[in-house]
């Protein structure tokens, strides 16, 4: 049928429909157009420069040549809580429950580089994640876990370095060869500036360690993923799907541009880049943002940065489902938000996903709401047939349509923050914190102005009793935390720790450390894993940078 | 009546401000002041900064669960100022159970996930001083 | 608590008191000014203003860190603009002094402009002496300077600092004719950004337009702030400017003329007030408006007639 014909029809649909919705109006605040037909995508000439095929450039229809037709996604829950000994207990329990691999929540103190026993930790220990001070908490953290079988993701920026050192070390422990490992490190701090919050250092010396990352990992901890670029957070933070995708690769590009000028191939690296996605509640939107970020990216490393190997251009992506979409009231409703979020993802083709628990709107997930979340994915991936054949919404006019839309949106705002200098200057001047958090005042009118109905919310209430047997975090945690701290910088042996830390050691290392952040030539990480091997505490290592590097101070504008 | 000024605080380590920051412009729209304070105060650092503008009101945000060890040092600490009629609100992910002693220790109201703005509002219009 | 004893007994919240019953014309306001105001005249007051963005927040607080390592306090008023629409405003300076908060040499008070300009100079002149009696060596005034309200605020200090940074492209012309004018010293801040020495050289070509020989040609500075660059010297330069207008005795000169400019916009204001109260308690004021409007009379005339009445 021609172009010509469909139009005509359609103009016949729309004057039809012009008189029913004169009598019986539509619902308010839909998006504008209803219908979308063969006119609102590219033609089939256009299909394989932009479509393709999965596992071939560009990409949009997914990274695999076969998809979840050979394996499912990795199904990682995120977890972590209390001591050592207890995110252990988690994780291997996740591991019997047929969970693929572990990821780990570190609790606030240690993401931002701070003691258990620091007076700015007070009240933060454990909280959120796991508290790790030293190398004898990894240990625990891993007990019987082996490392050169288990696939790790560290949700972990600012001091990424030093907690990845941390894993090396634990993982020689165990006899397992550093080449051997896989897992990914968060590593993003453009978004912690942007949207996250636990940065450290500001952007100049934070660009150099995460170079200094990806340089010793290629050589030495060759199947790591060193970043994930994470739009996640600045999804949490408020932001549309278009601009989640389109700030996140921007980010990417401020990396692969560092890494670049600090000297490397963009296809030594590149390959090892991977992206984090938020899989939020329009189920059909957000399968369109993953495929246009696959293209996109595709289209960067090729285009922009003339990457050769068809990995380097691949965007391979980690998901969760939005947190800030659960909900507080009637809390089982979650469940249904999260399995909708998860056919999402899937039918967007994502490579590993971490499904939300019903009760985080309230506190720390129960390990029962943990295992439905992840019962949740093994009835999408085994029973509802979104598995099954490869990116299948493929040629849906809306779908494809959208995902064209989501393309163009995102090439709108690179170009934008390319004039504005960059990503790291478009931070540092407040513009894209600004373009967030507009979109996040604008979604809570909408919510509060009944343009959006949220269940449960402004919609079908009730009155509830309270829920119960939430997870509660013990406060002698931090207690427990900082007595071991104390015995550790004591000299002390603690945990599985026959002697004691030999502070001199510690001492010489921390100055070495110290020296070698001073020299912008020398790569870090040697330096670090020497330094954490010696049990110099995250703290100790941490305030040694903190007094080379300054502190990063947050741009504002409300 | 005088104007109505507001410190937006968010106490502790945790990074997520997008209901701060959601909170302070609404109050703004609302037509009050507002101070915001930005990331990572101590609870020192914000009955301080209460005092030195001498708000009407303090406004907390916490999703880390920090709340019942911050949310009543900042209360002690702002009267300890000698600023007794200043309303503390708190708000965040706050298990229903922890809000009862919160209140014990002089936080006003607390605020949880999916409450509206125009109840913040609602909540310091009534109660200023 | 008697707000103005306390105050002079260092109590550090009686100031802010002092400063609220300012900013909100408390009944009890003038009262407090008129302990206070024998124990003014000490502190140096410094006027920061400049663009949005320009950096005057961040700035400020690394000069202040700077007059703290010299041994003397100081005081900080930050002013940001209200919404005209609903009366409210996000006071954002704050935010970038945190680290100053604990510090008890240093007092921090955010001010928002409340649509009433004229009144405004008028209250952060006030807060600024609240501050003087409270025994602060060094005041910074800081203000979005966009408008000729933002000059007017920064009248009440000795030496103004004006705040520009690269990359403003014509804003600055938009701009320079206010600027100018009140700028003692200028500092170009994110000078490590592109442009900074374009706008160097723009500035002086600006400020030497006029040929005129000056014995203070306004210095232009260069700073990065958030790098801690150029502080040291901005403050010597600060200095180097009160010797200066000391000096010559044109601080003299312009504390006259502010104390002279202050007490007639006093006498305005409470003459205005008090014939404003009047007309409207004895009910003529509707009565003149229909007047007016019926061209039986004109707004001069009235006027003429009103203050004849009263100031007999």
């Amino acid at each position: 049928m021609s172009n010509e014909k469909i139009k005509a029809e359609l103009e016949k649909y729309e004057a039809a429909v012009a008189k029913v919705v004169a009598k019986n109006p539509e619902r308010a605040h839909l998006p504008e157009q209803r219908l979308y037909t063969p006119l609102d995508i590219k033609g089939v000439e256009a299909y394989t420069d932009e479509i393709g095929f999965p596992g071939e450039y560009p990409f949009t229809r997914g990274v695999q040549p076969t998809m979840y037709r050979g394996r499912f996604w990795t199904m990682r829950m995120y977890a972590g809580f209390s001591t050592a000994k207890a995110s252990n207990e988690r994780y291997r329990y996740l591991i019997a429950n047929g969970g693929t691999g572990l990821s780990c929540a570190f609790d606030l103190p240690t993401q931002i580089g701070y003691d258990s026993d620091d007076p700015i930790s007070e009240g933060e220990v454990g909280k959120v994640g796991v508290a790790i001070d030293s190398l004898a908490d990894m240990e625990v953290l891993f007990d019987q876990i082996d490392l050169g079988k288990v696939s790790t993701s560290m949700t972990i920026n600012a001091p990424a370095s030093v907690l990845l050192s941390m894993y090396i070390a634990v993982a020689e422990e165990q006899g397992v060869p550093a080449d051997q490992l896989r897992g990914t490190i968060q590593n993003d701090i453009l978004k912690e500036y942007a949207a996250r919050g636990t940065y450290i250092f500001p952007p100049k010396p934070s660009m150099r360690i995460i170079t200094n990352i990806f340089e010793y990992c290629s050589k030495n901890v060759p199947k790591w993923n060193t970043i994930s670029i994470s739009g996640y957070h600045i999804r949490e933070a408020g932001s549309t799907a278009s601009q989640e995708i389109a700030f996140t690769i921007a980010d990417g590009i401020a990396y692969v541009d560092a890494a670049i000028k600090a000297g490397m191939d963009v296809d030594d690296f590149a390959g090892r880049l991977s992206f984090f996605w938020n899989a939020h509640n329009n189920v059909l939107e957000e399968v369109a943002k993953f495929r246009a970020s696959r293209r996109v990216w595709a289209k960067v490393m090729k285009e922009r940065f003339g990457a050769k190997k068809p990995k380097s251009m691949m965007l391979r992506v980690h998901t969760q489902t939005a947190g800030s979409m659960l909900t507080a009231q009637q809390p089982n409703n979650n469940i249904i938000r999260v399995a909708l979020q998860t056919a999402a993802a899937v039918m967007g083709g994502t490579q590993s996903l971490h499904t939300n628990s019903r009760d985080e709107a309230l506190a720390l997930p129960t390990q029962e709401s943990v295992t439905i979340a992840l019962r949740t994915q093994q009835i999408v991936a085994n029973e509802s047939g979104l598995a099954d054949v490869i990116d299948p919404l493929a040629g849906s006019y809306y779908v494809e349509a959208m995902t064209d839309r989501i393309e163009k949106e995102a090439w709108d705002y690179i170009k934008k923050i390319d004039e504005l200098g960059g990503a790291v200057a478009a931070i540092e001047k407040g513009y894209i914190q600004k373009e967030i958090q507009d979109s996040a005042y604008k979604w809570q009118m909408d919510v509060e102005n009944k343009r959006r109905i949220i269940v449960g919310v402004n919609e079908y209430t009730m009155e509830e009793e309270p829920p119960k047997g939430l997870l509660k975090v013990d406060a002698s945690v931090g207690v427990e935390q900082c007595k071991k701290l104390a015995d550790l910088k004591a000299g002390k042996p603690i945990n599985k720790m026959t002697k004691g830390r030999d502070n001199e050691a510690v001492k010489a290392a921390l100055a070495e450390l110290k020296d070698a952040c001073k020299n912008e030539k020398e790569n870090l990480m040697p330096h670090i894993l020497k330094a954490v091997k010696t049990y110099a505490t995250l703290g100790e290592i941490c305030n040694v940078m903190r007094e080379v590097f300054g502190l990063y101070e947050a741009h504002v504008s409300l | 009546m005088d104007k109505i000024k507001v410190l937006v605080a968010k106490p502790g380590l945790d990074g997520h401000d997008r209901g701060a920051k959601v909170v302070a412009r609404a109050l703004r729209d609302a037509g009050f002041e507002v101070v915001y304070t930005g990331l990572r105060q101590t609870p020192e650092q914000i009955a301080e900064a209460a005092m030195q503008e001498d708000v009407n009101v303090v406004a907390m945000s916490i999703l880390s669960g920090a709340h019942p060890h911050l949310f009543p040092k900042v209360v002690n600490l702002v009267r300890e100022k000698g600023m007794k009629d200043t309303l503390i609100i708190g708000g965040g992910v706050i298990p229903e159970g922890d809000i009862p002693a919160l209140k014990e220790a002089g936080i006003a109201e607390v605020f949880t996930p999916g409450t509206p703005t125009t109840a913040i509002v609602d909540f310091i219009k009534a109660n200023v001083k | 608590m008697n707000i103005a004893e306390e105050l002079l007994n260092g109590n550090r919240f009686a100031l802010s008191k002092a400063i609220t019953a300012i900013e909100n014309e408390h009944e009890n306001a003038t009262e407090i000014m008129k302990t206070l105001y024998p124990h003014t005249g000490h502190a140096y007051v410094l006027g920061v203003t400049g663009p949005p963005g320009a950096g005057k927040s961040t700035l400020t607080d690394k000069l202040a860190k700077e007059y703290r390592q010299r041994g003397k306090t100081v005081g900080i008023i930050a002013i940001d603009p209200s919404s005209p629409f609903s009366g409210g405003a996000i006071l954002g300076d704050r935010i970038r002094m945190n680290s100053l908060t604990l510090d008890e040499g240093v007092f921090i008070r955010s001010m928002g402009t409340r649509g009433s300009l004229g009144g405004l100079s008028h209250k952060t002149a006030d807060a600024v002496k609240a501050m003087d009696a409270f025994g602060v060596d060094v005041i910074f005034v800081e203000t979005v300077g966009v408008g000729q309200s933002e000059v007017d605020i920064v009248k009440a200090a000795d030496t103004t600092m004006v705040v520009l940074i690269p990359g403003m492209g014509d804003d600055i012309q938009a701009i320079k004719a206010g600027i100018l004018e009140i700028g003692d010293i200028f500092t170009i801040n994110k000078a490590d950004h592109d442009g900074a020495d374009k706008l160097m050289t723009e500035l002086n070509m600006m400020l030497d337009l006029d040929g005129v020989m000056k014995d203070w040609r306004p210095p232009i500075l260069k700073a990065v702030a958030n790098q801690n660059q150029g502080i040291t010297e901005i403050v010597d330069t600060f200095k180097k400017h009160h010797d200066y207008i000391e000096g010559n005795g044109q601080l003299t000169v312009r504390r006259t003329e502010r104390t002279k400019n202050e007490m007639l916009d006093l006498l305005d204001g409470r003459i205005g007030s008090y014939i404003r109260r009047r007309i409207v308690e004895n009910g003529k004021l509707d009565e003149y408006v229909e007047a007016i409007k019926a061209r039986k009379t004109d707004p001069y005339s009235v006027v003429g007639e009103v203050m004849e009445s009263m100031l007999k």
